[in-house]
């Protein structure tokens, strides 16, 4: 262990509370301005079980995403959805989630507005804490304390292939939880989980206590399942982006992402061990 | 030119914007490279194939009767006597070497204009690589005889039917298979640009260029370098090969942007394809879309070292239009008898605009030939 910090921002703190409830965790994705019902979307995946819920704010060139996030990024981006603008929508509904909100975009929104004012135009609107997956260690240092002096927890990513010293000062640095990349490629939906994503999981353990998420490809109960359990990859918890746009882009509304939510919640509260 | 440090920087611009799971393969890269660089036989391995496969060292043309039309005196590096067409195989026969030494055994490219696909799918097939070509469909349509070619030489063409459809599309989808691609690919990048250490490598690769063309215009100026020397930019690697040879001279250095991409006349700095430099970007952070009447040319976004060397006033970069292309494209080929490339008629389109430069020397970079972009253009002038 990295040794044990105790200075947790308010979505590290939630989520650890809720890890200590015996609960795995449970974090959908939303496209912030795909529709003009997003922000009920929002509301009602996180009613339906979610344990966090994390917001994509739409970048014109998003090189880590697969064809779904891909296509409801440029949807989102021809409503004419911008940062402030979508920061806005949600800091005026005053929705009360119950759950932290974390913001996944890329480097660019946050680089042209400048690292304080975009780290407080995401604390204005309730934002907890900021995934931003172009921005590695080497370059992430100025973000990260601008972040910090915001109240926004930076989330860093470990990947498949991170060597050992890498992902100690990931492990170090990273705030609210630890995004495990399930495996090498882009995100969207699979047919399995890859093995690489249990392997990066226990190597993530052995350096910090804090909670390790797996994102990229989880597509089903079934992953979710495999993904939170000892058996399996043993995570925390899971990040579910991709199977759940694709239910909204092709023509679902709240209701069906709730449901869809609903059982994936259901799944690894009674089937993961 | 300029040795970026550990951080890859060039001034403020440069850097290594990837995500973490490709980190480990541009660190393992730049110390190949490295490596490679500083090792006798991979030099004199690399100098053999420019010589006996690319076809160098390509000649300098002194151009008699433009030269009296223009009333300056005109001297052309001419990269589009190279094997596949343009100074594009020099890069990619360097990295396809490094490829080879560090192992891999598939490459990956991104196109606009299809030269670099099309160099890429020649060094591929010479070194018996797996080869995959990522290009705009916009590109595939205009640059129909090079989707061809490269078909021809064995590579697998993927249109890329998203965002503008253009090069800067190529790239996030080159991007995108490399990160799943990354223990087995090398993405063989096509420009000065992307996250460290490519900008350095590729501009070492295209440094050839500007080596010889000293030598060549000391033997043709009686020992003198050129007044001037002008290169068309759209990541920017013709300009930064040509520009190696002259940056410790007294020569002027001008890039030439097209109206419609001109990131350094008309960009921020920003972040996008792995580095912070100059960005066609709306005030959010958004890309904007490039328009060029030439592929190549036709990117939001522009190399790391030419953004520094705008700040830092050592070099100075011009845009023309479309129409001032078109009229050198067709000049040149009637007192020449040269038919470029669009894109290096950007670079003659500025020369033959450009007052101040009536009895100067001025050397340009003809970075390709322009069988390519014959039916666009007999299309445009209909
Ligand atoms: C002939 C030619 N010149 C120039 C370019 C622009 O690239 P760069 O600015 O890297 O030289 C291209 C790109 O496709 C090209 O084909």
């Amino acid at each position: 262990m990295t040794g044990v910090r105790t200075d947790h921002g308010a979505l590290e703190a939630h989520l650890r509370a809720r890890r200590a409830e015996g609960r795995k965790l449970l974090v959908p994705y939303v496209t912030a301005g795909l529709d003009d019902r997003w922000l009920e979307t929002l509301a009602a995946v996180a009613a339906a079980g979610a344990d966090a819920v994390e917001i994509g704010i739409p970048f014109s060139d998003p090189v880590m995403d697969g064809p779904t996030i891909q296509e409801a990024s440029a949807r989102a981006l021809a409503n004419g959805a911008t940062p402030p603008g979508v920061l806005a929508e949600l800091g005026r509904a005053g929705l009360d989630v119950g759950v932290p909100l974390v913001v996944m975009t890329y480097y660019n929104l946050a680089f042209r507005a400048g690292h304080h004012r975009f780290a407080s135009s995401l604390a204005e609107a309730g934002i907890a804490g900021a995934i931003l997956p172009d921005l590695p260690l080497e370059e992430s240092e100025g973000w990260e304390s601008a972040a910090a002096a915001a109240g926004i927890e930076p989330v860093l990513l470990a990947a498949p292939v991170t060597p050992d010293g890498r992902l100690r000062r990931i492990c170090e640095r990273s705030r609210g939880f630890v995004y495990a990349v399930s495996r090498m490629g882009i995100t969207g939906e699979r047919a399995s989980v890859a093995e690489s994503a249990g392997v990066l999981v226990r190597r993530i353990r052995a350096l910090t206590d804090t909670p390790v998420l797996v994102g990229f490809g989880v597509s089903t109960p079934q992953h979710a399942v495999e993904v939170c359990s000892a058996r399996g990859a043993g995570a925390d918890g899971v990040i579910v982006a991709s199977a759940l746009l694709r239910r909204l882009l092709d023509g679902g509304g709240p209701d069906d992402a709730a449901t869809f939510v609903a059982t994936l919640r259901d799944a690894i509260d009674t089937e993961a061990d | 030119m300029i040795e970026p440090g550990d951080d890859g920087r060039f001034g403020e611009f440069g850097g290594r914007f990837v995500p973490e799971a490709l980190m480990p393969a541009c660190l393992e890269l730049e110390a190949a490279f490295r490596a490679a660089w500083a090792d006798p036989a991979f030099r004199e391995e690399y100098d053999q194939v420019l010589r006996e496969y690319a076809g160098r060292p390509s000649p300098v043309t002194e151009c008699h009767r433009l030269s009296e039309q223009l009333g300056v005196r005109v001297l052309l590096k001419r990269e589009d006597l190279n094997h596949t067409g343009s100074h594009k195989i020099n890069n990619v026969l360097g990295q396809a070497l490094l490829t080879r030494r560090m192992g891999k055994p598939r490459v990956i490219a991104e196109t606009g204009a299809g030269q670099h696909g099309v160099a890429t799918a020649t060094a591929a097939a010479l070194f018996g690589l797996d080869c995959v070509v990522y290009m705009g469909a916009i590109d595939v349509e205009r640059q129909a005889l090079n989707v061809f070619r490269m078909r021809l030489l064995g590579a697998e063409v993927v249109p890329v039917d998203s965002g503008s459809r253009t090069l800067k599309d190529a790239v996030n989808e080159a991007m995108r298979d490399w990160v799943a691609s990354v223990e087995t690919t090398h993405y063989c990048l096509g420009s000065v640009m992307g996250p460290h250490p490519y900008p350095w490598l590729v501009r070492e690769l295209q440094s050839v260029i500007g080596a010889e063309a000293r030598e060549q215009c000391h033997a043709l100026l009686g020992g003198a370098d050129p007044d001037v020397v002008v290169a068309c930019v759209g990541g920017g690697s013709n300009a930064a090969g040509i520009f190696a040879g002259f940056v410790d001279t007294g020569a002027e250095l001008v890039g030439v942007e097209p109206a419609g991409g001109a990131a350094i006349g008309r960009g921020v700095p920003g972040v996008v394809h792995g580095m912070r430099s100059y960005l066609l970007q709306d005030e959010y952070g958004q890309v904007a879309e490039a328009h060029s009447i030439s592929a190549g040319l036709d990117y939001p976004g522009v190399g790391p070292e030419h953004a520094h060397l705008a700040t830092i006033g050592r070099a100075r970069y011009e845009a023309v239009t479309d129409a001032e292309v078109l009229d050198a494209f067709q000049l040149l080929a009637r007192t020449e008898g040269i038919i470029c490339a669009l894109e290096s008629a950007h670079a003659l389109a500025w020369v033959a605009r450009e007052p101040s430069l009536r009895g100067r020397t001025v050397l340009v970079n003809l970075s390709g030939r322009g069988d390519k972009d014959v039916a666009e253009v007999e299309r445009l002038l209909r």
